[in-house]
């Protein structure tokens, strides 16, 4: 027997009402739902960052997060990033110019964080950096170049 | 993970109630109960959210000490800038915790309440034996990998770490639970394993911790968190260690000393022993080695973790050195 509860999300700046079990993550509800598949699911047991997206402005794992949790509460997703004509984030233009992936799946978890880590005020040298986005794994390797482009993002924040 | 049903509790009240329910957990970050709901590790027919309940996320720093409500967040404490300088080593224990991601979801209370990381606790399909999850069933970590685990602290049916940081800290600076309607302190809150490791704590069904709260100290101002992992970030401790130093006016002299430990007993584990050892007495570098071998006390190996035993001591003199600056660098 399944038992559904309805919800209703706010997910960059639009409301969506879905009907869910109560289990579903944020993270499934966004990919498999809603078809919001920019936020990807890596380890879904937080140990990767793959699936960081923000709530209430905060960055957090969606994979560890209920969807029932973010009700009434402001969803942002790596969707949800560029402005209204599509002009890439200041972080999204550093990580092309810094060519801060290779094969892209950890990217979005990565510049989700890197916003966050950012706006925080942690993203002060390379040692800060390295810390505060030690939460997002990448499996290429990519670690040199996504420093270069969040340190050279925050510069110009 | 098997399916349940959502409660968002309105009130303390109703939350207690609820969670009093066979098969209902309390719901705050997630980070614990969800990871292990996925593992297969917990299984509640009812989760109650209590992350709406207004009023337990405050932090305060007053004349009598610290105070934090129990659904502040890990980052909310790490960052607070008057718990950075006033109760260092509590700060740092939350910063080198976990990812910056994890802390802002995780909340003070649960983390007091997360479980092992034991490898073979979180397996219940491949090992069945784990006499924290099944009672009487068995340890499977006994005689396999035990680089993890625990040798302080440990019976014959459970060796398991427990992992956290901060209540290295709070047990190292006698802090004190609220539970509403009794205050513990947090070393009396959490059990030593012995015959039954399946209860770590002294909390009842439908209890809620409300808070915590940390006497000021100068020790305890003057303190540090030292952690060391197998990696630089993003680990839970090899061995660590929460110290607080008060000194004499001549700056060698120890008026007051806190030592507590983690990554190697199964509870946040105070370490007396280190403290009665070094009090009143002038430091010097050979002292404190000597003073932190015994908090090895009662250590019992089980191959994988005997490194534990060598470094652990080494971990606390680090801590307790670089806290006496006068002692240069002897440290
Ligand atoms: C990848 C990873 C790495 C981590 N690394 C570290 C680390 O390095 N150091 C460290 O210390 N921790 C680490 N953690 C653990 C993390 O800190 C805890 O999972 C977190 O603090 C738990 O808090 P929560 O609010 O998410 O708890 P939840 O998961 O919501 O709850 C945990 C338990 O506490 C109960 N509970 C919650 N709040 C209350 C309350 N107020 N009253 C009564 N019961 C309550 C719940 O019912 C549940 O049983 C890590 C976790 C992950 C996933
Ligand atoms: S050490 Fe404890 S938690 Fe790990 S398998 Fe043995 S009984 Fe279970
Ligand atoms: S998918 Fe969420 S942390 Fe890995
Ligand atoms: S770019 Fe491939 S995992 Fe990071």
């Amino acid at each position: 027997m399944t038992r559904t509860i309805h919800l209703t999300l706010d997910i960059n700046g639009q409301r969506h009402e879905l009907d869910v079990e109560p289990r579903v993550t944020l993270l499934d509800a966004l990919r498999e739902h809603l078809g919001l598949t920019g936020t990807k699911k890596g380890c879904d047991q937080g140990q990767c960052g793959a699936c960081t997206c923000h709530v209430d402005g905060k960055r957090v794992l969606s994979c560890l997060t209920l969807a029932a949790q973010a009700e009434g509460r402001q969803v942002t997703t790596i969707e949800g990033l560029a402005g209204p004509n599509g002009e890439l984030h200041p972080v999204q233009s550093a990580f092309i110019e810094h060519d801060a992936f290779q094969c892209g799946y950890c990217t979005p978890g990565q510049i989700m964080s890197a916003v966050a880590c950012i706006r925080e005020g942690h993203a002060g040298s390379d040692e800060e950096i390295r810390e505060y986005m030690s939460g997002n794994l990448c499996r290429c390797g990519a670690y040199n170049s996504i420093v270069t482009a969040v340190r050279e993002a925050a510069e110009m924040a | 993970m098997k399916d349940f049903s959502y409660l968002r509790a309105a009130s303390a009240e109703e939350a207690s109630r609820a969670a009093q329910q066979a098969g209902a957990m309390l719901l705050a970050g997630g980070t614990t109960l969800l990871d292990l709901a996925k593992c297969g590790v917990t299984e509640p027919d009812t989760v109650v959210d209590i992350t709406r309940l207004a009023g337990l996320d405050t932090i305060n720093v007053g004349e009598g000490g610290l105070t934090i409500g129990a659904l502040a967040t890990m980052s909310a404490v790490a960052d607070h800038p008057e718990v950075k300088t006033q109760f260092p080593a509590i700060a740092q224990s939350l910063s080198l915790a976990a990812s910056a991601q994890l802390r802002n979801m995780a909340t003070i209370g649960g983390n007091l309440l997360q479980r092992t990381r034991c490898a073979y606790f979180r397996d219940p399909q491949a090992f069945p034996a784990c006499n924290k999850r099944a009672p009487g069933s068995g340890c499977s970590a006994l005689g396999g990998v035990t680089r993890n685990h625990a040798v302080l602290g440990t019976s014959e049916k459970c060796i398991a770490t427990y992992p956290g940081d901060l209540a290295v800290a709070l047990v190292a600076f006698d802090a004190v639970v609220d539970l509403g309607t009794r205050q513990v302190p947090v070393d009396d809150f959490f059990l030593p394993y012995g015959e039954a490791p399946e209860r770590e704590t002294l909390l009842q069904p439908g209890e809620i911790i409300r808070g915590i709260t940390v006497p000021a100290s100068v020790a305890a101002r003057q303190s540090v968190y030292l952690k060391v992992r197998d990696r630089q970030s993003y680990e839970f401790a090899a061995a660590s260690a929460a110290v607080g130093l008060e000194l004499e006016a001549d700056g060698r002299t120890v008026s007051d000393i806190h030592v507590a430990l983690g990554g190697v007993a199964t509870k946040p584990w105070r370490a007396l022993a280190v403290e009665q050892a070094l009090i009143g007495k002038a430091l010097d570098a050979d002292l404190v080695r000597s003073a932190s071998r015994l908090s090895m006390e009662g250590a019992v190996s089980h191959g994988d973790n005997a490194y534990k035993i060598e470094l652990a001591p080494r971990v606390v003199a680090r801590a307790i050195l670089q806290l006496a600056p006068s002692l240069g660098d002897l440290a």
